[in-house]
């Protein structure tokens, strides 16, 4: 036991005297949850659209300034002709046009009908779908505003209540998911190099020929980055909560278990990434482009996983973070007791120890 | 010049005799772009609704297997009580409840008016407010339905009518596969060329061979070029062989313009290595290199618009895209392969990135020292 205090000391002095990398460690995650908690939205907002109004009646201009004020669209092209406009979108300057018919008011009175064309950039389906949605919803809300007449028999109201969520902010929905992110990354990171490292410069050899049995050296590379990463979680929560905004509905502790746990399968992550890989190079590249891409998109982060191929839900399973986000959403947003998150925890629990059991069986205490 | 051809060959030798690199330099990218290239997806599917019917009547029954009918909905079944349904929609298993109260018929023939429940589970903001916007809309035609059915039609159906065409150029079959293959590519070039690039030299410090290197007549700008040459082939070849694979595979459009796309990469490369270049000159380990370098690139990767729309960011955040070089390449290559952009339409992010590039491999090689301290 004293020889294993003794290691984490060791370790901790490793950690504490390589003044960069203990500030980028502590810096980056601030920095990047500041950023990317303003700067990731799906909330549309001023999107650049042109305007195609040969009619320019009273209806039609009625009818862009209601677009206009919704603050969904900001006008930068009067456009004249179609030609105009697909060069627009070549540039890319414009995000969607809407062409009037010719004669829009006149129709409309006359004919009973007239037609509106929204010209989305389906280059990005993903945003054409919900501008269209909103022009869409924005036209015909004004459509049936004007339709004069008596209130009809038979009327079937509908109550809406948006729970968790009731003023439909996007934060809800990407904080905690990037809380996770950054914590599975930089943890997963920081212990992903230690041993590769011990490797690569030798001084493996040195730990090998101590008393210390491989159990041990894993446990004592982990301690140390426990302890940051703890400090790195309470002041991603802090900042989640504060700066954005998240409620945490649930109860603090359970919280803080869990995130522990988080953390813990991610370090055991990073060094199973470790043990398996030769030299730090390989063991960065496992954990920068292994890891970066699919916890990105495939923990539910950003995209939503009920939403994806079934190929990819079942995938996704593998990801640590999905459980958690599930976990961290359902305790903060939704106030969720530790009944109702134990199947993700289990998970993230069975995952951890599949991740110790595999890098103290895959770490070599021969040198070859 | 000879001088260079040797060095590229050490640095090719090194590369290709690392067996643990290479499935990672070019295995790895293609299965991620497999992958991932199908989980970028805001579409909306799979919304599933429990149904909480406290009328149990021919209207309310009716009701309910029109939603069924829409499409739109997986029905979860019915649940009597509130809090069984609230229950489900906590654990997930439901996203919108849909609540018919008791004597829902009577209230509406004879009381004229009745109103529903809608309960969305809102953190997603957009699934609840798609969901609860069909749900209205099936409820809308429902009660066009039903007052036909009682003899009531609406008075004035349909005086005016706006007939609203939604047009998807550039991609009218909305795939969004088409969108995020070339962006995906991008993401993948740029993280194996910044990081086979960043931990490149600082190995060589870490490791103690730079000093051998030190004592050659290697001068300052042969050494970087030759341990730039080899990434930037690498990263091309990367590119040729992911749009390749894009086309095969997803059906990516490939016009004749696509040139453009390998004379940015051409371009975007030497950026993206001198960043890792840069980084290698300032760190002392590969540690301190590869957080560097990660931290950037997450930046970078993030805002780049891959994900997430750049002009819904707020106005700074897209100020500081103006420093990104991701979200430059990935703007290009959508541009000039969806939508068929000329040289002419990218030749602002062209120079701009030329130019980066310039200014950052200057400062690598400036702030590289063949005296060690």
């Amino acid at each position: 036991m004293r020889i294993f205090l003794v290691f984490v000391r060791k370790e901790f002095f490793h950690i504490f005297r390589d003044r960069r990398t203990l500030l980028i460690l502590f810096g980056m995650p601030v920095i990047q949850i500041l950023l990317f908690g303003f700067a990731i939205t799906n909330e549309i907002r001023n999107a650049r659209i042109a305007i195609m109004d040969n009619s320019r009646d009273e209806y039609t201009l009625k009818l862009s300034n209601k677009l206009l004020s919704s603050g969904y669209f900001q006008e930068v092209l009067n456009a004249s002709s179609l030609h105009e406009i697909s060069s627009s979108f070549r540039k890319g300057r414009i995000d969607m046009a809407i062409v009037f018919s010719p004669q829009f008011d006149y129709q409309l009175h006359h004919e009973g009908k007239a037609s509106i064309q929204l010209i989305a950039d389906a280059s990005d389906p993903n945003t054409a779908s919900t501008l269209i949605n909103y022009a869409t919803s924005i036209i015909n809300n004004d459509a049936s505003s004007h339709k004069p007449g008596i209130a009809p028999n038979m009327q079937i109201g509908i109550r809406e209540k948006m729970l968790y969520n009731p003023d439909l902010k996007s934060v809800y929905m990407f904080i905690p998911g990037l809380m996770t992110l950054i914590l599975m990354l930089v943890s997963a990171m920081m212990t992903s190099l230690t041993i590769a490292r011990e490797k690569e410069l030798g001084t493996m050899e040195i730990l090998l020929a101590s008393p210390l049995r491989p159990v041990m050296i894993i446990m004592g590379k982990g301690i140390p980055y426990l302890l940051l990463s703890a400090i790195n979680a309470t002041m991603i929560l802090l900042m989640g909560m504060f700066v954005f905004g998240v409620p945490l509905v649930g109860n603090v502790f359970l919280l803080g278990a869990e995130c522990t746990l988080f953390i813990i399968t991610a370090l055991s992550l990073g060094i199973l990434i470790s043990s398996v890989s030769s030299s730090q190079q390989t063991a960065m590249m496992l954990s920068m482009v292994g890891l970066l891409m699919p916890t990105v998109m495939l923990s539910g982060y950003i995209f939503p996983l009920d939403s994806m191929p079934v190929f990819l839900q079942v995938i996704a399973n593998l990801i640590p973070a999905k459980w958690f986000i599930i976990i961290i959403k359902n305790i903060m947003l939704k106030g969720a007791g530790f009944q109702d998150v134990w199947k993700q925890t289990l998970i993230l629990v069975a995952m951890t120890s599949a991740f110790i059991v595999l890098s103290i069986k895959n770490f070599k205490i021969r040198l070859n | 010049m000879k001088i260079i051809l040797v060095m590229l060959r050490k640095e090719f030798l090194q590369i290709f005799r690392n067996r643990s690199m290479l499935p990672i330099i070019f295995v790895a990218p293609v299965i991620q772009l497999l992958i991932l290239a199908s989980a970028a997806t805001y579409e909306i599917k799979n919304i599933a609704v429990i149904v909480v019917d406290q009328d149990q009547t021919g209207t309310s029954r009716l009701l309910v297997s029109k939603m069924k009918a829409s499409g739109y909905f997986i029905m979860q079944g019915e649940s009597t009580s509130d809090a069984s349904a609230y229950r489900k929609l906590q654990d997930g298993q439901a996203d919108i409840i849909l609540e018919i109260p008791a004597h829902f018929e009577r209230d509406l023939v004879k009381g004229g008016k009745a109103d529903l429940l809608l309960s969305a589970n809102a953190i997603n903001n957009i699934k609840a407010t798609l969901g609860t916007g069909y749900a209205a809309s099936i409820i809308a035609s429902f009660n066009r339905q039903i007052r036909v059915q009682f003899g009531r039609p609406e008075m004035d159906s349909g005086q005016y009518y706006i007939k609203v065409l939604p047009i998807p150029w550039f991609n009218p079959t909305l795939n969004y596969r088409f969108f995020m293959v070339p962006g995906i590519l991008v993401i993948l070039v740029t993280l194996i060329g910044s990081f086979l690039s960043g931990m490149n030299i600082v190995r060589e410090k870490e490791i103690g061979t730079i000093e051998q290197l030190n004592v050659t007549p290697i001068r300052k700008l042969h050494f970087i070029f030759g341990k730039l040459l080899p990434f930037w082939f690498i990263g091309l070849f990367e590119l040729a062989f992911g749009l390749l694979i894009g086309a095969l595979v997803f059906k990516v459009p490939i016009h004749t313009n696509i040139w453009l796309v390998f004379a940015f990469g051409a371009i975007y490369l030497p950026l993206v290595l001198g960043i890792g270049l840069l980084i290698s000159t300032f760190a002392d380990t590969q540690q301190q290199a590869m957080f560097l370098a990660w931290f950037f690139l997450v930046i970078f990767i993030l805002m780049s618009g891959l994900f997430t729309a750049v002009e819904n960011m707020p106005g700074w955040a897209q100020k500081l895209n103006v420093i990104n070089p991701v979200a430059y390449f990935i703007e290009v290559i959508r541009r000039v392969m969806l939508k068929g952009s000329s040289f002419a339409d990218i030749s602002g992010q062209f120079f701009l990135v030329l130019g980066f590039g310039a200014i950052i491999n200057v400062l690598a090689v400036l702030n590289y020292r063949k005296v060690s301290n």
